[in-house]
């Protein structure tokens, strides 16, 4: 399926429609002879690796930069080359990954910033909020005009996103992996918004990597890989795998198990153990009790949780983000101090603990975010895979080379990192392959228990096979694991047990046969609370 | 591959060389601009300079110095920290040695006196790098601000001392040492006679080795590093950030207080008000040219020691002030071409593919 | 990079073309047979409008008067005072001169390592062996030495009758003995004419700093001005312009130092206390080229015309013919001896 499959143009003209684009940042290209069309009234899936040029082809949409080659038509118009400013008159609205708010100003101020009603010289306050309530009825996109930013969840705020391009008159709207994060019922209700536009004649170009999400919304799907296009499906007519395949340019083998986890089919699956039965008389490798952990202003981010992990176990945590998950895990690994309560690993108590210590008491940990905690990126693979455990890599104070270049030659053989060069700085890699340098140091050694926080955050779909294959290996071999992740599906795919996190505790904990997207999804919202242990 | 290499290789050189070219021609219009000849006067430069055994000498002089202020700003930038104190621990350690040298008696060997009076220096130094470590560690007050502040406090305390206590009177400066000083080059080699060069250049040269090993292949710089670069990835490494700050602060202005040595156990034999000269503000320069390497800050810690000389030798032809502005030109047109400063007014570098 | 590489041969063009293109060379128009003198300023300068400025024009006046070739270097940093003089040495001059008191060890040093040239310091400062006798300067070294105090007791005295309110001020630069001087100097002027006066005195700073801070010297004047001072006696160097400014600003008088400096502030400069760098210099040039010249020490004060205090057409009207008769007769005194001015605090 990797030649572009016939466009159907019988509902009208194309909105957009890039040909031949060219682009090319130094030495790397990141489009070659790219290739979108995109219908008018269409929903439209863009899909692609990390780094397959999805952003820089929407940056020329947008006007932020210019293509070395290649053509430009908006509506029928030639526009190649234009501007920002030409972009937004022409009705084009980018809604970016990363909110671009004033949160000390009120939703109303937000959208009409730049363009503010005005009566007799002042700010009309009164009919900014008149004609954003309008607006938020119109689209059904829910608001209170007159809230500030500061206090909104993140799914209102992206939703003050999306008004904020409609009140400037978008009427070909771009979405930037808009579902990252929100929780399922959020993403519900964002389709209904979506479909909604669609329907008074709007276009909507969505860029996304979870495939469930395409099949659930697009009506046509655009593959990029590595900067070329090399599909165009209708999305009724192709399955998840055959997008996966166009995607990584080869056979994903698709378990079942793997099939949800990678490509988010919506069923919900079971994942007993079969190789480390957990019985219950074994002890818990992690114990935590009653933890509580302060945030910056003294809130409680994390209040009063307890849980223990067995050796062999997953327990995955599932939540909307920002309910206390990144709190949760640095105070476990020591990079957040523990205002109450204790952390007990293989029975020791480490609640004081630093992180070296706990490091060597065979604690592992995978960070959320590794361009700011996992990687030092201008550090070479070889010192990025001895990061944390340098102490073990020196004697007498000096670092042993010969043993840092070892490790680093078999790890790299053993995680398959590419390129399998120990000099070159962790920044040339690939996100995907950034991630198996962090998971290859935390888990090719001793360890027994393991926080894995977003393991497969931004990786692409053959990484994310490869992680989780590691992942149920260590449970197999007896490790405890506490998984904390964004997708849903991920932690139904891996974890034994799901605990769902709201407001800085744990909602419900549930076996995984009976945790369904829909269970979780009313947790994750805090519609609901059992007040669970772990 | 080879290509790759080579743009690296291109990447690394050709900005600098840029660089030097642009304050060349400056330097070209500047002297014109007074009716000389470039040619003869950069003829001239460099034979008071390098040309000459005693103006060699004087380079080396004035580079070991620079050497231990530069050394001591780029361990402060390898670990994100920017130390604008050096001129004040410089003095410090210039002071202490002073005052070691004069306590010890007359009679103590100078295998014995000399260490002593450099664990003097290196000790001023490292307290005065010590007090922005502490402040910044417990309450979070920026280095720039405590450093700069410490050298108005440091110098005018010092200062005040010489001018009113300790000196020699109708001079500024304390009387001679009685033990610890440090022989020049021109009792080895004649041809120095003269120059203010001596050993002390071979402390520098260690110093600078021993710095490289620090940072490179110890497991306290891979931590200094760590920090520098990313310090919340240094504490997911079980780094304490604090701790490198402070150990880092400290090791610098031990490094710059050292750099005392130069000229009060090897050239004057005292303590002279005013002797750090800028050295410690230069070293920030040097440091910069020199890519925060210690190789790289030897090599530009002898071309500012020669410009500075240089710039004495064609007195006859341009005012000094051309001379310092040459300086300047180069320190800006060699900043510019230094790849985190221009990343840093970029911004926008991406993590790229492979 | 391909950009890069065109810039940077172009630029190489560019330097090649300069390279020997335009200058007149080399300005050495030695005239042979003359005196040669080198003269090492201090790091402040030409341009201070003080004592580098004076050792500069008495120079200039022997390059006009008795036309010896003359060569002039200013050091960047502390050991660039011994590299110039020894640069200087080293070309076989006839007489360098070194134009501060941080020269002397200098001096001393390079006037043994070369007996037949002859060496000059301004303000040379002896030193004292262990039993306090004083070490005289070697053979080839004449130390150009000036009793400011005599003439800061001079102007102390002006400021005292001229000032009128009980209260007269004085900002130093650094602070230091030499500096403590002319302070001393002053104070007795003061109190020689009236018992009861006080003498606010401020220092600039205890740094090199100190003689180059026009701001702070501005700050202390202003704030001695309106505690009810009416006359400041500077002598701080450039950190004078500040007290000058003020003086403009607050219509109140001040007193120059080193060389005449009405022009910094006309009709606000009540007089200046002159030293005389520059006729030193000149006498130390002309004694070498009359190969007149001996080692020693020269003491400059009222009696030798060394220093002394400005009155002319300039400054006559702000100066009552009484008072200048005063300072006139208090002058006499201080040469016949009959006045011990002290030179300590």
């Amino acid at each position: 399926m990797t030649t572009p499959a016939p466009a159907s143009t019988e509902r009208g003209a194309y909105a957009i429609r890039m040909q031949g684009i060219d682009k090319s940042f130094g030495p790397v290209r990141a489009n070659r002879e790219a290739t979108l069309e995109v219908v008018t009234g269409e929903i439209h899936a863009l899909v692609g690796e990390n780094g397959a040029g999805k952003s820089t082809l929407m940056r020329i949409l947008g006007g932020l930069q210019k293509p070395d080659a290649g053509t430009l038509e908006v509506n029928g118009r030639d526009v190649t080359g234009w501007t920002t400013s030409d972009a937004i008159a022409a009705g084009i609205g980018v809604v970016h990954q990363h909110f671009m708010l004033v949160s000390t100003l009120t939703v109303a101020e937000n959208i009409v910033l730049g363009e503010e009603p005005v009566s007799g010289g002042r700010f009309d306050e009164a009919r900014a909020n008149s004609e954003v309530e309008a607006l938020s009825k119109e689209t059904g996109l829910k608001v209170s005009a007159d809230r500030r930013i500061a206090d909104l969840s993140v799914g209102e705020a992206q939703r003050v996103e999306i008004l904020k391009t409609l009140f400037r008159g978008a009427r070909i709207l771009v979405l930037d992996e808009p579902t990252a994060v929100l929780s399922p019922p959020e993403v519900r209700e964002l389709w209904t918004v979506l479909r909604r536009l669609r329907e008074g004649g709007g276009t909507i170009v969505l860029i996304t990597h979870r495939l469930d999400e395409v099949i659930d919304i697009s009506d046509t799907i655009t593959v990029m890989r590595a900067g070329e296009t090399v599909a165009r499906l209708r999305t009724s007519e192709t399955t998840p795998a055959q997008i996966a395949k166009a995607m990584v340019g080869r056979d994903v083998a698709l378990t079942s198990r793997d099939e949800i986890s990678a490509l988010g089919a919506s069923m919900p699956g079971g994942a007993g153990s079969t190789e480390f039965k957990a019985s219950s008389d074994m002890s818990s490798a992690l114990n935590v009790t009653e933890l509580v952990v302060l945030g910056s202003r003294g809130t409680h981010e994390v209040d009063g949780v307890t849980l223990s992990i067995r050796p062999g176990e997953i327990l995955g945590i599932a939540g909307v983000e920002g309910n206390g998950q990144t709190e949760l895990i640095e105070a476990l690994a020591g990079l957040r101090p523990c205002a109450s309560g204790s952390i007990r690993l293989d029975g020791h108590d480490v609640t004081y603990k630093s992180v070296a210590e706990r490091r060597s008491a065979g604690l592992s940990h995978i960070p959320e975010d590794r361009h700011r905690r996992g990687l030092i990126l201008d550090y070479s693979i070889a010192d990025n895979l001895v990061l944390g455990l340098q102490e073990a890599f020196s004697t007498r104070g000096m670092l042993n080379g010969a043993n840092i270049s070892s490790n680093a030659k078999r790890q790299i053989e053993a995680f398959d990192i590419r390129p399998p060069s120990a000099v070159l700085p962790a920044r040339a890699l690939s996100g995907g392959n950034q991630q198996k340098v962090v998971v290859a140091r935390e888990m090719g050694r001793e360890f027994s228990v393991l926080l894995a926080s977003q393991p497969t955050r931004g990786v692409d779909v053959g990484a994310i096979e490869f992680i989780h294959s590691r992942l149920r290996e260590a449970r197999a071999a007896g490790k405890a694991v506490l998984l904390v992740s964004a997708e849903l599906n991920e932690v139904l795919a891996l974890s034994d047990r799901v605990a769902v996190m709201y407001r800085g505790r744990f909602a419900a904990v549930l076996p995984v046969a009976e945790a369904t997207e829909d269970v979780l999804g009313e947790y994750m919202i805090g519609m609901k609370t059992d007040e669970a242990v772990a | 591959m080879t290509s790759q290499l080579r743009e690296k290789f291109e990447e690394a050189l050709f900005p600098p060389v840029v660089a030097l070219l642009i304050a060349l021609v400056c330097g070209d219009l500047l002297i014109m601009s007074y009716g000389q000849s470039p040619a003869a006067v950069y003829r001239m430069l460099l034979e008071g300079t390098w040309g000459n055994a005693y103006g060699f000498g004087q380079v080396l002089y004035k580079a070991t110095a620079l050497t231990f202020t530069g050394l001591a700003v780029s361990i402060g930038i390898r670990a994100g920290l920017f130390n604008v104190g050096a001129e004040s621990q410089l003095a410090a350690g210039g002071f202490l040695a002073a005052m070691m040298g004069l306590a010890l008696s007359p009679g103590v060997p100078g295998v014995l006196a000399v260490p002593l009076c450099m664990l003097a220096a290196a000790a001023g130094g490292g307290v005065v790098g010590a007090i922005p470590g502490v402040l910044k560690v417990k309450f979070g007050a920026h280095e720039v601000i405590v450093t700069i502040m410490l050298n108005f406090v440091v110098l005018a305390l010092l200062n005040w001392g010489i001018a009113n206590h300790l000196n020699v009177p109708e001079t500024l400066h304390t009387t001679e040492i009685d033990a610890g000083a440090i022989p020049r080059l021109e009792a080895f080699i004649g041809a120095f006679h003269g120059s203010a060069a001596n050993l002390s250049l071979l402390v520098a040269i260690v110093t600078a080795i021993l710095a490289w090993f620090f940072l490179f292949r110890s497991r306290r710089g891979f931590e200094l590093r760590a920090v520098g670069l990313q310090p919340d990835a240094a504490e997911y490494g079980g780094v304490s950030v604090g701790g490198v700050w402070f150990r880092a602060l400290t090791l610098s202005g031990a490094i710059a207080g050292l750099g005392g040595i130069n000229y009060v156990l090897g050239y004057k034999h005292y303590y002279e008000e005013g002797f750090a000269g800028g050295a410690g503000y230069l070293g920030i320069a040097v440091a910069l040219v020199g890519r925060n390497h210690p190789l790289g800050v030897v090599l530009a810690a002898l071309f500012f020691a020669t410009l500075s000389q240089g710039g004495l030798a064609i007195h006859a032809l341009v005012p000094k002030q051309m001379a310092e502005v040459l300086q300047g030109v180069v320190i800006l047109a060699v900043a510019m071409s230094v790849p985190e400063v221009r990343r840093a007014l970029r911004q926008s570098r991406r993590p790229v593919a492979a | 990079m391909r950009k890069l590489l065109i810039v940077a041969v172009a630029l190489l063009v560019v330097h090649a073309a300069l390279l020997f293109a335009g200058g007149r060379g080399v300005t050495e128009s030695a005239r042979p047979g003359a005196t040669d003198v080198g003269i090492v300023l201090d790091v402040g300068g030409r341009g201070d409008k003080s004592f580098n400025d004076g050792a500069y024009a008495g120079a200039d006046s022997a390059t006009r008067i008795l036309g010896p070739n003359i060569r002039f270097i200013e050091p960047g940093e502390g050991s660039d005072r011994e590299a110039g003089l020894r640069l200087l040495a080293a070309e076989e001059m006839d007489l360098v001169i070194g134009v501060g008191f941080i020269f002397s060890d200098d001096i001393t040093n390079l006037a043994k390592e070369y007996p037949a040239i002859s060496f000059a310091c301004v303000d040379y400062a002896l030193s004292v062996d262990d039993k306090g006798n004083v070490i005289p300067p070697p053979p080839n070294v004449a130390a150009l030495k000036f009793r400011e105090e005599e003439g800061s007791f001079l102007v102390g005295a002006l400021a005292a009758l001229v000032g009128k309110s009980k209260k007269v001020g004085f900002v130093g630069g650094m602070d230091i003995p030499l500096i403590h001087k002319f302070e001393a100097g002053y104070r007795a002027g003061v109190k020689h004419v009236c018992p009861d006066c006080t003498v606010v005195a401020q220092y600039a700073g205890v740094t090199p700093e100190a003689f180059k801070n026009p701001g702070k010297g501005k700050e202390l004047a202003l704030s001695q001005y309106q505690s009810g001072v009416n006359v400041i006696f500077h002598a701080s160097g450039s950190t004078g312009q500040g007290v000058f400014e003020a003086a403009r600003a607050t219509r109140k008088l001040a007193i120059g130092v080193d060389a005449d400096q009405a022009d910094e502030a006309p009709g606000f400069v009540l007089t200046s206390m002159v030293k005389g760098v520059d006729a030193a210099v000149f006498d130390a040039i002309q004694r070498v080229q009359n190969k007149t010249f001996a080692g020693g020490i020269y003491s400059f004060g009222l009696k030798e015309g060394g220093v002394g205090y400005i009155y002319d057409e300039k400054n006559k009207h702000l100066i009552p013919d009484d008072v200048h008769a005063r300072v006139e007769q208090l002058e006499q005194e201080i040469i016949a001896g009959r006045i011990k001015v002290p030179s300590t605090r």
